[in-house]
């Protein structure tokens, strides 16, 4: 009997199984009970009751969405250009994408991290993480905008990140693909075990601030981290992450990074780095990675590049960082509410292990080890083992919790989320998903303090859940509620990009502290023309600095003469309005550009090279008011070495010119 | 509404019961499923915006007149709406200039349409700076009319009769305050 009809037959088992409990699912849609609408029912003008964060995968932003009702309220664009709000188009943005390889214009944001004070979300910030060039991004809860983005260099695929310590001292960032690090990296690739290492970074988070810096890596052996948490509560100076391919595989690791019987969860004890790193255990590493910071007061980036990390050798640091055995190729590393409890998730595993915070302590201090891996103690499986959730489903992935002593886990293989106590460690109830459930969340759901009520599901496949749109189906959330002791499926959304991890936070925490404006007096960006009156137009070289000002409904200037071929023009927007909601956009005909959309009180800057001469018209893309329609105008662009002289001005009708200029400009 | 709702979800709960012997509880939703009661951008909460020409009337004790009549005439939610508006705003005193009884008379219910069209004569959309005027200026008023400008002496009257004493900018507009009443061109 071969391996698929095998899976058919136990699949068709579990069905009539399930079948057997209640009445057989006619569809996919008699999962749904009778009360689900009104559950999920937000009347129009009330508000949702939480904000839920959704990495965007492979869009590299990050969206964010009402729960209960699943309606999109914005999408946050990190680490992808966004020409809708000219995100890495406009000159202020643009240091924002920079890197050590130059501009980067798309990654892979696939975790979010939600800053917390006592493990319990506090909404200043959401962290996000790109995974292939690795970065790590801030962005403000305030503004709802990417305030910072800092590279980290020695990794490459930032998976295992950007998961965040108990009061938000540090974000982590596992390398998912160990890579040659040193001065010589061009190696033959079949040198993997020799000459390929990993590392994890510890990225320190201001308090006040937020802003990020590389605190230090450690050295690891060369295997891939895959998803990491910190410890809370009784091991908030811990943090925990999974790893897979300890075979040291540098192909085909499909087959190749499957081989052992187990991999490891490594556990590191970061307040004894923290203590190493400042006793000047570590090593300063000649390195390359650009840090950049968004300034809401001059509306603009700037892009520094780094030179030097601290890197912390194990072998120079006795007992900060330990591994214990995890069945099969672990992905998700999740602690419970106390942070007693660390559940491994082994992709290929049949059972769920979850290890105990006191009996790592104990193992440690008895020095219960089974050896060690390249240096590195392995603590003893048995030894550190709180218990395994036997046969809970197939290709177990993330771990979310409720806070009232039961956990929910995914299941990619069997499409399910089974939920199952922590102490006993017994399987109170699962329901399907629709398809191939990846990530999940329950509000507040990694942190000490879980708000519950829901658990929403992230799907990587959707099928025939939405109407057909060729190939490409968009992914999906469903939202279930746990408020009973069944889970119900209540809703169905669809998501942007490809959704990996999500957190959802009460709206509370977040809309007291939310801005409306940017105060214009405030503005400090070197181009901004405070006032109409300030609006001008000045030539440097060949560069033509346009300080322009919009407000309803009007730009100041909006005719410009004496641009000539060859020049370069900087239209630097400022919008005057003070009243929330109210941005005024920029697009010049023929710009190799995006748009700009300027938010009130803020300075924004297009770059323009025209190819042509003759007149150019520029308006205004957002419908700011009735007479959004009306607010244009012209600029006029003339040869080279063309005598028109430069002019500029707004409302100025006379002397009205009663015939074309005869010279003939353009060709 | 949540009457029906609810029942709907009990008959919905018994169908199920039929069929699945699990107990289905129907639980009384959270989430509010009322409807804000229908108000206009003039309910939007914001103390971080600057006024709108709706909040800088109201905040006039000299205009309590004008501000009662625009309440009457249910111009307050398109006067806080993104405009751009260029409002004359008659002072009290200049509400009062007008025959005895005038005010009161507009008030009343069955005068809602001349007072919307006296008040609507009032406002212009576009914002108009009095520095951009030009004498014997035609503007068109929301209300159809028309007004014309008198510029002397870099003194500025509307219609020949209403000074502009004073002018406020406001983050959807402009107020001209202005000392007498405009009085569109049917009603002259």
């Amino acid at each position: 009997m071969n391996y698929a009809s095998l899976k058919s037959i136990i699949a068709f088992a579990l069905l009539a199984a399930a079948s057997m409990q209640g009445c057989k699912p006619k569809g996919t849609q008699s999962a749904v009970t009778g009360d689900a609408a009104s559950k999920v029912y937000v009347a129009p003008g009330k508000y949702d009751e939480f904000y839920n964060f959704v990495s965007g995968g492979f869009s590299g932003q990050m969206s964010v969405y009402g729960i209960p009702s699943g309606r999109l309220f914005r999408v946050i664009p990190v680490f992808s250009v966004d020409p809708e709000k000219g995100w890495g188009y406009s000159e202020e943005t643009k240091p924002m994408l920079n890197t050590s390889h130059g501009f980067i214009p798309w990654d892979d944001l696939h975790h979010i991290a939600l800053s917390v004070t006592n493990s319990e979300h506090d909404g200043r910030w959401v962290f996000g993480n790109a995974n292939n060039t690795p970065r790590i991004a801030r962005i403000d809860l305030k503004t709802f905008r990417t305030n910072e983005i800092i590279e980290i260099p020695n990794s490459a695929g930032n998976h295992s990140s950007p998961f965040i310590t108990e009061n938000s001292e540090y974000v982590v960032a596992g390398t998912r693909f160990s890579v040659p690090i040193g001065d010589n990296q061009d190696v033959p690739i079949n040198t993997y075990k020799q000459n390929f290492k990993g590392t994890v970074s510890f990225i320190g988070i201001d308090k006040t601030s937020g802003n990020m810096n590389i605190a230090f890596q450690i050295l690891t052996p060369g295997i891939d981290f895959d998803l990491a948490r910190a410890g809370k509560g009784k091991s908030a100076g811990w943090f925990f992450f999974s790893c897979y391919n300890s075979e040291k595989a540098n192909t085909l690791l499909e087959v190749n990074a499957s081989q052992k019987d187990k991999d490891f969860i490594m556990a590191v004890n970061w307040k004894k780095a923290e203590e190493y790193a400042k006793a000047g255990k570590g090593v300063k590493k000649a390195v390359k990675y650009a840090h950049n910071v968004y300034n809401e007061s001059t509306h603009s980036a700037t892009s520094t590049i780094e030179n030097e990390v601290l890197v912390l050798d194990p072998k120079d640091c006795p007992d900060m960082i330990y591994f214990m055995p995890c069945p099969k190729s672990p992905h998700g590393c999740d602690t419970d509410p106390t942070g007693e409890y660390i559940v491994g998730s082994g992709k290929l595993a049949a059972t769920i292990p979850v290890f105990s915070f006191s009996k790592i302590q104990a193992a440690i201090a008895a020095k219960n080890f089974d050896g060690e891996y390249d240096g590195i103690p392995v603590l003893k499986y048995d030894a550190v083992l709180h218990g395994e959730v036997q046969k809970p489903g197939l290709g177990p992935l993330h771990t979310e919790f409720d806070g009232k002593g039961f956990a929910y886990t995914s299941f990619f293989v069997s499409s399910e989320i089974v939920k199952w106590n922590i102490k006993d460690l017994k399987v109170v109830d699962r329901v399907p998903t629709y398809y191939s459930i990846g990530h999940l969340c329950v509000p507040g759901g990694p942190t000490s303090k879980p708000w519950g009520k829901y658990v929403i599901a992230y799907n990587k496949i959707t099928k025939d859940r939405y109407l057909p749109t060729g190939p490409e189906l968009t992914q999906s959330a469903q939202l279930y509620s746990i408020d009973g002791d069944k889970m119900k499926l209540l809703l169905d959304f669809p998501t942007i990009g490809e959704p990996h991890y999500a957190e959802a936070i009460p709206a509370e925490l977040i809309t007291k502290n939310s801005q409306k404006i940017f105060k214009i007096e405030e503005n400090k960006n070197p181009f901004a023309a405070l006032g109409d009156n300030n609006a001008k137009v000045e030539r440097k070289g060949n560069e033509v600095h346009v300080y322009m000002t919009s407000i309803r409904s009007h730009f100041t200037p909006d005719n410009i003469e004496g641009v000539k071929l060859g020049d370069v023009v900087y239209f630097h927007v400022t919008n005057l309005e003070q009243d929330w909601d109210i941005p005024h956009g920029f697009a010049v005909k023929g710009a190799g550009n995006a748009e700009l959309l300027i938010m009130p009180g803020e300075t924004q800057s297009l770059k323009w090279v025209p190819e042509k001469a003759g007149v150019y018209p520029m308006y205004c893309t957002d419908f700011c008011s009735a007479l959004h329609q009306e607010m244009q105008g012209y600029v006029r662009v003339s040869p080279a070495g063309s005598n028109v002289p430069l002019t500029f001005s707004t409302g100025k009708t006379e002397p009205s010119v009663a015939a074309p200029e005869q010279k003939p400009a353009a060709k | 509404m949540k009457r029906i709702i609810y029942l709907a979800a009990l008959g919905v709960s018994l169908l199920l019961l039929s069929c699945n012997n699990s107990t289905t509880t129907t639980e009384q939703t959270s989430v509010s499923d009322a409807a804000v009661p229908a108000g206009g951008q003039e309910s939007v909460k914001d103390d971080e915006s600057a006024k709108d020409v709706v909040k800088i009337a109201v905040g006039s004790k000299d205009h309590t007149t004008l501000v009662a009549a625009l309440k009457q005439a249910d111009l307050v939610t398109s006067l806080s709406n993104a405009g751009p508006f260029t409002v004359f705003a008659p002072t009290n005193a200049a509400f009062d200039k007008l025959p005895a009884g005038t005010v009161e008379g507009l008030m009343k219910s069955d005068k809602l349409a001349d007072l919307q069209n006296i008040l609507q004569y009032h406002v212009a959309v576009a914002v108009y700076k009095t520095e951009n005027m030009k004498d014997g200026q035609v503007i068109g008023e929301a209300n159809g009319d028309n007004i014309t400008i008198n510029v002397k002496d870099g003194k500025v009257m509307v219609n020949g009769t209403a000074n502009i004493v004073a002018s406020i900018p406001a983050s959807n507009g402009i107020i001209h305050v202005i000392d007498a009443v405009l009085l569109p061109p049917g009603k002259k």
